[in-house]
């Protein structure tokens, strides 16, 4: 079968003083039926390699197939069978949901009822009403469903749930998977973890324009070597953590601000253990905690840094 | 019915009726010029002057009753006297024994023309015979008027906003919007988009174009000499060439500060130079030539020719052919420099 998207050692330099590499050298296969994600922190270039994957933006150098075909020779064809939303579209703001969808639809030579598009993305409540009164999520439920119209082999969507409240991204995230088990293809980018982990069949973590790691999330976190996580701070002065290396099913150790992050493969072997460490060198906990471990624990391992980090450089959640 | 083409243009026009400024701009402004500048140049009724006659000169009044431009009333004389002081009568006639007497306010014009006047009606009875005769022909023809000068000017002016405001803005709105990328990202032709356009702005114009000329021939009675179809085929043009314009401004442009600039920029020295309130000759010969070739000028001088003059369209070859090359040159420029994303 061939690849929904193929891309070889993808380039795209921006012209500037200095040039801005945004993708430097992207490689990547997405098979037919799959929900595939780019997951990387803001600025990793994923809204640019979406583009380029979408025809939007030339790439500087490098491969690409999209549905077995290339840009710039088969455009018209690729975009018929393809269904987009960008990061930020302000559609028509005097347009009422049905107008918009219709409008859409009009574009593609074959695709699904407008009424059915507005029910895949629950909107009916919200057919006659003017997008200027629609909130953020059901701008975004009408962005997918102008996605969806034409009834496309490939789906791509570009940041579907940033800047929406978990109410709405929850919401989003079902009908997300709804397609997926559809069988549709989807590509998707995000900055969210639990985004990546709850959709995606593939996840494909980018950071400064380079894939740095890609399989299942499952497969991604069991690759810390633990899929728990045991968080904890100590009082008093300063400790090294390196001796905690050889307690039981313990793989990973590292720090973050004066915390102590353990991967560790069976918590209820290593916990007692850590426990007693600690008793032994007379250290008291201010702060103790086992959670599974995320892709962001992966992201951290790879980048040393974290996914989601507000302006401030700290962690948001 | 669901060509992307119909679906675009309906699209647009939903867009323009559901925008109640848009609809102002268009339609309001134009009409709302004509009615302040058609009433502050409209013409004043021939104005009466009054004229008293003393009671025991009473003959006199009837004489006076067959100038039309009089109005006479007789009163005892110390009344006469009293009304001329205080504004009431602009004259004071009175006979004597050998000829009339005036009572009248040197300082005031209508009290003097008074005076004459009815100097020379009584004369006249009295048998004074005029060398020469004087024929007075009185402006007062349609089409000779200011209001008639203005509407074709405010017809040209409209459609230059038009085309700027309803093609070149809107188009780098929807482009600011990433609307222009998203539409691009799917199968659509540019051509449809570029079309709809274009043909939603033609649209748009039909009303604009009716409004001012009903609303200018029943409320000033301004008519057209010339062939309507001519007339039609000019605003077709005029509107095409700044549908065109507006979309050369678009071109480029990623903001609306960008935009709204250019086309001030381009339309301000038009307001001024280009006749739409005062001729274009009144300017120096010097400047002449490139006023001629700014786009307005040749639109509003053949709307002019044809509505007050009834020129022809064989008569404008100078105008259609400037107005001509100004459509499909920046159409041209245009179509080739627009960016989407």
């Amino acid at each position: 079968m061939t690849p929904a998207i193929r891309c070889v050692d993808l380039h795209k330099t921006y012209p500037g003083k200095p040039p801005v590499e945004a993708v430097r050298g992207l490689n990547l296969e997405v098979q037919q039926g799959e929900c595939f994600g780019l997951l990387g922190p803001n600025g990793a270039g994923k809204t640019t390699s979406m583009e380029i994957i979408e025809g939007l933006l030339p790439a500087t150098r490098g491969e690409l197939e999209v549905l077995g075909k290339r840009w710039g020779t088969d455009d018209h064809e690729i975009r018929q069978r393809m269904g987009i939303s960008l990061q930020e579209t302000k559609l028509s703001e005097k347009l009422s949901v049905i107008e918009t969808i219709t409008l859409f639809r009009s574009f593609y030579r074959r695709g699904i009822d407008p009424q059915a598009a507005m029910r895949q993305v629950e909107l009916e409540p919200k057919e006659k009403a003017r997008i200027k009164s629609l909130s953020g999520g059901q701008k975004q439920r009408l962005a997918v469903a102008c996605a969806l119209v034409g009834d496309p082999d490939l789906l791509c969507l570009d940041e579907p749930t940033t800047g929406l409240d978990p109410q709405s991204r929850r919401q989003l995230w079902e009908i997300i998977s709804a397609l997926r088990h559809r069988g549709k293809t989807i590509l998707l980018t995000t900055h969210y973890m639990e985004e990546a982990e709850r959709l995606c069949d593939r996840v494909a973590i980018v950071d400064q324009g380079k894939v740095i790691a890609l399989g299942s999330p499952n497969q991604l976190i069991a690759g810390l070597g633990g899929e728990h996580i045991i968080e904890f701070s100590l009082e008093g002065e300063p400790f090294d953590p390196a001796h905690l290396s050889n307690l039981p099913t313990v793989t990973h150790v590292g720090t973050d601000n004066g915390q102590f992050n353990l991967s560790v493969g069976e918590p209820h072997k290593a916990l007692p253990a850590l426990l007693a460490r600690l008793a032994e060198s007379q250290r008291n906990l201010s702060k103790l905690a086992i959670r599974h471990a995320s892709l962001d624990d992966v992201f951290v391992k790879l980048a040393g840094r974290h996914l989601e980090e507000t302006s401030e450089g700290t962690p948001k959640s | 019915m669901n060509h992307p083409l119909y679906q675009l243009i309906l699209a647009r026009v939903r867009e323009f009726t559901r925008e109640p400024e848009a609809m102002f701009w268009t339609y309001g402004f134009p009409l709302a010029m004509a009615i302040a500048l058609g009433i502050a140049f409209r013409e004043r009724p021939v104005e009466r002057v009054s004229v008293d006659v003393a009671q025991e000169s009473a003959e006199i009044a009837m004489h006076l009753r067959e100038i039309k431009s009089l109005k006479v009333e007789v009163h005892p004389s110390q009344e006469c006297l009293e009304r001329l002081r205080t504004g009431k009568t602009d004259v004071v006639v009175n006979e004597t024994n050998n000829g009339y007497t005036f009572h009248y306010d040197q300082a005031k014009p209508t009290s003097v023309l008074a005076r004459n006047a009815v100097n020379d009606a009584l004369q006249r009875y009295a048998g004074r015979a005029d060398p020469k005769v004087a024929t007075d022909v009185i402006l007062k023809e349609p089409g000779g008027r200011y209001i008639d000068f203005l509407v074709p000017g405010l017809l040209g002016m409209s459609l230059m906003g038009g085309g700027m405001w309803g093609v070149g803005f809107v188009t780098v709105d929807m482009r600011i919007r990433k609307l222009l990328k998203r539409f691009l990202a799917t199968p659509m032709k540019r051509s449809h988009f570029l079309i709809a356009v274009m043909v939603s702005r033609m649209l748009f114009m039909v009303p604009e174009v009716l409004l001012l000329l009903i609303f200018a021939r029943l409320v000033f009675g301004v008519v057209i000499y010339g062939n309507l179809l001519a007339l039609v085929a000019l605003i077709l043009l005029g509107a095409l060439m700044f549908s065109g314009i507006g979309l050369l401004m678009a071109t480029r442009a990623q903001t609306l500060e960008t935009i709204s600039g250019l086309m001030n920029l381009f339309m301000l020295p038009m307001w001024i130079t280009s006749g739409i309130f005062f001729s274009v000759d009144r300017f120096p010969d010097a400047v002449q030539p490139y006023l001629r070739i700014l786009p307005l000028t040749p639109l509003i001088d053949a709307i002019r020719s044809v509505m007050l003059e009834g020129a022809t369209l064989s008569s404008l070859g100078w105008e259609l052919g400037s107005m001509l090359i100004w459509s499909v040159v920046s159409f041209a420029v245009a179509l080739k420099f627009f960016r989407w994303g």
